[in-house]
């Protein structure tokens, strides 16, 4: 039943694109990889090797957790970042030497707060040297396509959210572009303004009123990438690699409480919830990873009283609920969900199988006990199951003075991830260690302690 | 509708106005052509090293026109190397860390110890005109004003939101509207703010600048610096107490015909998502934007200017192919004529580095015996005045901080006050010491602590004013004692504040030192042991060993103390008593 409805809505592009051989690709990456150099001479790997087209007459949607690489994909398909190895071609030339013609819609709307409206949407076409009078004429038309008539001698911070990026359509618009690319457009608004401006792009892009040949949109919100797409892309991290990319039939306009929809968005849950396993529709086949050189596990951020507030609901739902209507049921955004069933599946609390949470006889016994036996537990588990824990435990029990500085661990992490996930993965451990009164740490010297020598010290220094 | 429109008062006003200020910019206009003629006259003429500045105060507008002149162009050419400098330090990853580390040092170093190698080589350059002198003290000032500009320059660049740098790169601008358009106004808050501190600087170098002794010739230009200093040595106070008057008129002025409009007009460039509630007016402001010539003629003049340049610009590479952003991937090698001018900088610097080895070799063990004495005399000083300045400003500035009503009548005063240079009441003070006895070994912490608690309050009352006001409800909500809230609410709100203003003050206050410990009074000469004293002689004589070994001693204690102590205090207060959710 599931299968038939899958197949209603979608379909592998592999297929898809045989069908029609004919059309020739815009943008096509050809094995594109980047790395990052890190202080340590290490270099970490954000996108392992990637073969992508972008074809005429498509939405396409790339989609992943965050951090797992949609925004250095995105930049490195536009030109704006170059490819550590492998090359990206425009019209079949490579593009830092071709004259592309794209426009990026940004998260953070990216307007200068200094110019009008107008002249926000003028600057691109100065600097194409086009004259003040045609500037100012096609400006003021998309100005007006975009809902924005009126608006034009007001600064950016006089707009609302919604209005600003309004903004910055009309900028990336006026300029006529093959390929409109969208970092995450929609994730600073509120719901409904998203919605609304949602259904407003899809109406232009229908009614073809922009020249513009193809959207490309990075997202985290599932729905929203099967509300607009034609073509969705699934990202997985450490490195970034595609994990499936397949068009969806559903016809436009798309209604949300609709089986197929549902289905699709359902796959798409599984699909990005079990990051180890390749999903079986995928057309690219399984990517085989070394897990051999992932040293650590990255540490889901999540606080371990998410992971305690998430299992005593799906005791209340009988130990087993999908994961969509989980999401549903906290009005969580997938991005907020998806660390704390992570926190708890790498803890052994939860098991996860197609789309669907299942509470383990641990996690049970967790969610069930009073909080000194839940700390005991949580610790146990952490102990066993996170290396990062056990190795600071170790190390701080090995000392004579108990205690170990953060740099030590902050060393060997850069080996594995960016500095900056380096020290989010130190945070994380650290509120996992202390809730877990694994060990403690004293954030004046950056260094780990073991629980009850900080206390000592407090109590010996209070005297 | 027409006859209410010809009959409303305001709108009168709004009609006569522009006129009325229309013929004022043209008057202004005029005068900056007039000031132009005669100073070129004066600078191409015959150099005169000692041209005799009398105590008449009919000539003092004379020298202020001379000295704020000499302050206006060190701080154009301030602004233009800082911009420059700061630009090629963010953008260019290859020479960034050292760049930044010159500046470090060039920053840390005293502007009395450039006078002799500037000055020299400027008098070599234009050898028979006025102009080589006065070269030689405009780039002294400048050296006063230039290095916060850069600082303040370079951190804008390097903060600049990386989507917003993305979005200049994808909508393919030219270097030039990038400039324009994103990293000047981007960095324009912070310019104008150093830019207020750097002309005070420039005032401070002033005063010792204008008149000095170098290897025994003396030099003496037409000025307010040397009018003041000639007003101290005759000990007349009636002359003393007019120039110090005319500076601070002047800086007055400058405040409100400068500054404030400046100030007013650059919170066009906050980077705020929303708009903020309250506004620096500025009534000059408002009339300058009223005036119907100035609008008009530099708005048509920056359109023909400006047109052509993009259009030419649209048919460059730059403009036709999106430049990518990163550096990480750059496969270029560096060209050859990087080598060259890579081997040419060492070379130049070994060639430096070892004449500075040779003169060094010519300083004798008592020298140095003595520069170290005095090296850590002046050491002494410089904390004690630090320690001083903190003990008032500290409990000052929090009364100032807590209480809204008082900070809106005391911070404007004491900003102006902050402006007026130090250097300027150094005399006043100077013949109040004489006069009571008092000797100049602890008569130049008094002087360093002049120039350096504004630092400390104007933090002090910043830190005292971002403490939440619900922590101070708590406080009195659970009746702390006095020593409680000083202890667990306010030392910890206003610490990171605290540190920040010491450090800035530290710096100053070694600049300070140098003209603290010594002085020309009264037809006298009183001088006390120290580094800054030191470098004094040392110039007056002629003796640029133990001027070059006093002015290395001056930074590497500055460089070190910064690093050692004021940078780990500062992260201490970063992790520790940062007051916020
Ligand atoms: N300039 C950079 N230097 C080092 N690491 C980076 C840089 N930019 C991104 N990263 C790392 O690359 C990974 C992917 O980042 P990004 O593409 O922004 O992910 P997403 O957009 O999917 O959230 C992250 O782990 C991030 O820390
Ligand atoms: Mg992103």
């Amino acid at each position: 039943m599931q299968s038939a409805g899958l197949q209603n809505g979608m379909q592998a592009a592999a297929s898809e694109e045989s069908d029609r051989p004919t059309t020739e690709a815009i943008i096509r990456a050809e094995k594109i990889e980047k790395f990052y150099a890190q202080p340590s001479q290490n270099r970490i790997q954000v996108i392992s090797p990637t073969d992508l087209s972008i074809v005429p007459g498509e939405i396409v949607a790339l989609l992943g957790p965050s951090g797992s690489g949609k925004s250095t994909m995105l930049r490195m398909l536009s030109g704006l970042s170059r490819p550590s190895g492998g090359q990206v071609y425009w019209h079949e030339k490579p593009i830092a030497e071709a004259e592309i013609n794209v426009s990026i819609v940004f998260q953070s709307f990216a307007l200068f707060p200094w110019l009008t409206v107008l002249q926000n949407v003028e600057a691109p076409l100065q600097a194409r040297g086009i004259d003040p009078e045609e500037r100012r004429a096609r400006s003021m038309r998309m100005l007006d396509t975009v809902g924005l008539d009126g608006f034009e001698s007001a600064y950016p911070k006089e707009l609302s959210g919604g209005m600003k990026q309004r903004v910055g359509f009309a900028r990336a618009l006026v300029v006529e572009p093959e390929v409109l690319f969208m970092d995450e457009p929609f994730s600073a608004l509120d719901v409904l303004t998203a919605e609304n401006l949602r259904s407003e792009l899809l109406e232009l892009w229908a009614k073809k009123t922009m020249p513009t040949r193809c959207v490309f949109i990075v997202t985290h919100n599932i729905e929203e990438a099967v509300l607009l797409a034609d073509r969705i892309i699934v990202l997985g991290r450490n490195p970034g690699h595609i994990r499936t990319d397949f068009r969806v039939q559903i016809p436009q306009p798309r209604d949300r409480k609709a089986e197929t929809f549902t289905q699709l968005v359902d796959f798409i849950y599984k699909v990005l919830t079990r990051p180890d396993v390749a999903p079986a529709e995928a057309p690219t086949g399984p990517r085989v990873r070394d897990q051999r050189q992932m040293k650590y596990q990255m540490l889901p951020h999540a606080r371990p009283g998410g992971v305690a507030g998430l299992l005593e609901l799906l005791i209340d739902k009988n130990g087993r609920d999908d994961i969509y209507r989980l999401a549903d049921d906290l009005a969580f955004e997938i991005d907020d969900l998806l660390p704390i069933v992570d926190a708890a599946q790498l803890l052994g609390f939860l098991k996860v199988e197609e789309g669907d949470a299942s509470i383990t006889e641990l996690g049970a016994e967790y969610a069930n006990s009073e909080i000194l036996r839940q700390k005991e537990i949580f610790r146990d588990a952490a102990i066993e199951n996170v290396l990062l824990l056990r190795q600071i435990r170790r190390a701080l029990d090995a000392k004579s003075d108990h205690t170990v500085s953060e740099e030590f661990f902050l060393d060997m992490l850069d080996e594995q991830f960016s500095g900056e996930e380096s020290q989010r993965q130190i945070e994380t451990a650290v509120t996992w260690g202390r809730y877990g009164e694994i060990f403690d740490f004293d954030a004046a010297r950056r260094r780990f302690v073991l629980p009850d020598v900080l206390q000592e010290e407090a109590a010996g220094g209070g005297e | 509708m027409s006859l209410q429109r010809t009959l409303t008062r305001s709108l009168v006003m709004v009609r006569t106005w522009p006129v009325v200020i229309d013929m004022g910019v043209g008057l202004c206009a005029l005068a900056l052509f007039m000031a132009i003629v005669h100073l070129a006259a004066y600078w191409m003429g015959t150099a005169v090293p000692v041209s005799h500045v009398t105590e008449n105060a009919r000539s003092l507008p004379v020298y202020a026109f001379y000295s704020v002149m000499r302050i206006g162009i060190a701080y154009v050419l301030s602004l233009v190397f800082a911009i420059a400098y700061g630009y090629i330090a963010a953008r260019n990853a290859r020479a960034e860390a050292w760049m930044i580390a010159v500046l470090d040092i060039l920053q840390s170093i005293p502007v009395l110890s450039f006078l002799p190698p500037v000055l020299l080589a400027m008098i070599a350059l234009v050898p028979h005109r006025q102009l080589g002198i006065e070269l030689g003290v405009i780039l002294l000032i400048f050296t006063g004003q230039v290095w916060n500009l850069a600082f303040s320059f370079y951190s804008s660049m390097k903060a600049i939101p990386r989507e917003m740098l993305e979005a200049s790169r994808i909508y393919r601008y030219s270097g030039w509207q990038r400039f324009w358009q994103l990293e000047m106004p981007y960095a324009a808050i912070g310019l104008v703010w150093n830019s207020i501190i750097s002309v005070a600087n420039g005032w401070f170098a002033l005063m010792a600048c204008e008149m000095f002794q170098l290897k025994n010739r003396n030099f003496e230009l037409p000025g307010l610096g040397s009018y003041i200093q000639n007003a101290t040595y005759d000990g007349d106070m009636r002359a003393l107490v007019s120039g110090i008057a005319t500076i601070v008129l002047i800086v007055v002025a400058t405040d409100q015909l400068i500054w404030r409009p400046l100030i007013a007009w650059s919170e066009k460039f906050k980077f705020e998502q929303v708009e903020a509630a309250d506004h620096v007016s500025s009534p000059i402001l408002a009339l300058l934007q009223r005036s119907r010539l100035l609008g008009t003629l530099t708005g048509r003049l920056w359109t023909r200017i400006e047109e052509p340049v993009y259009r030419r610009l649209s048919r460059s590479r730059e403009t036709r192919v999106v430049q990518p952003i990163d550096t990480d991937g750059d496969r270029r090698r560096p060209s050859i004529l990087y080598w060259f001018a890579g081997i040419t900088f060492a070379l130049v610097i070994t060639w430096g580095a070892v004449q500075c080895a040779l003169m060094l070799r010519q300083v004798s063990w008592a020298e140095l015996r003595m520069l170290f004495t005095g090296a850590a005399a002046t050491f002494l000083r410089v904390n004690a005045s630090l320690l001083l300045s903190a003990l008032w400003t500290v409990p000052v500035g929090v009364a100032i901080g807590f209480s809204p009503k008082l900070a809106r009548v005391v911070q404007p005063v004491a900003q102006v006050l902050a402006s007026v240079p130090a250097t300027a009441f150094f005399p006043i003070l100077l013949i109040g010491l004489l006069k009571i006895g008092g000797g100049l070994g602890i008569g130049s912490i008094a002087l360093m602590l002049l120039g350096t608690q504004w630092y400390i309050l104007f933090n002090v009352i910043a830190g005292a004013m971002s403490i939440p006001s619900d922590l101070k409800e708590a406080a009195s909500l659970y009746k702390f004692t006095s020593w409680q809230r000083w202890t667990t609410l306010i030392l910890p709100g206003i610490f990171p504040y605290l540190i920040t203003g010491m450090v800035t003050a530290s710096g100053g206050a070694w600049n300070a030192s140098v003209f603290a410990e010594y002085a020309n009074v009264q037809n006298r000469t009183i001088q006390t042991n120290g580094l800054g004293a030191q470098i004094d002689t040392a110039t007056a004589d002629g003796n640029f060993p133990i001027l070059l070994l006093a002015t290395i001693l001056v930074a590497l204690m500055v460089v070190t103390m910064n690093r050692l102590v004021w940078r780990r205090l500062y992260r201490l207060s970063e992790t520790r008593y940062k007051l916020e959710g």
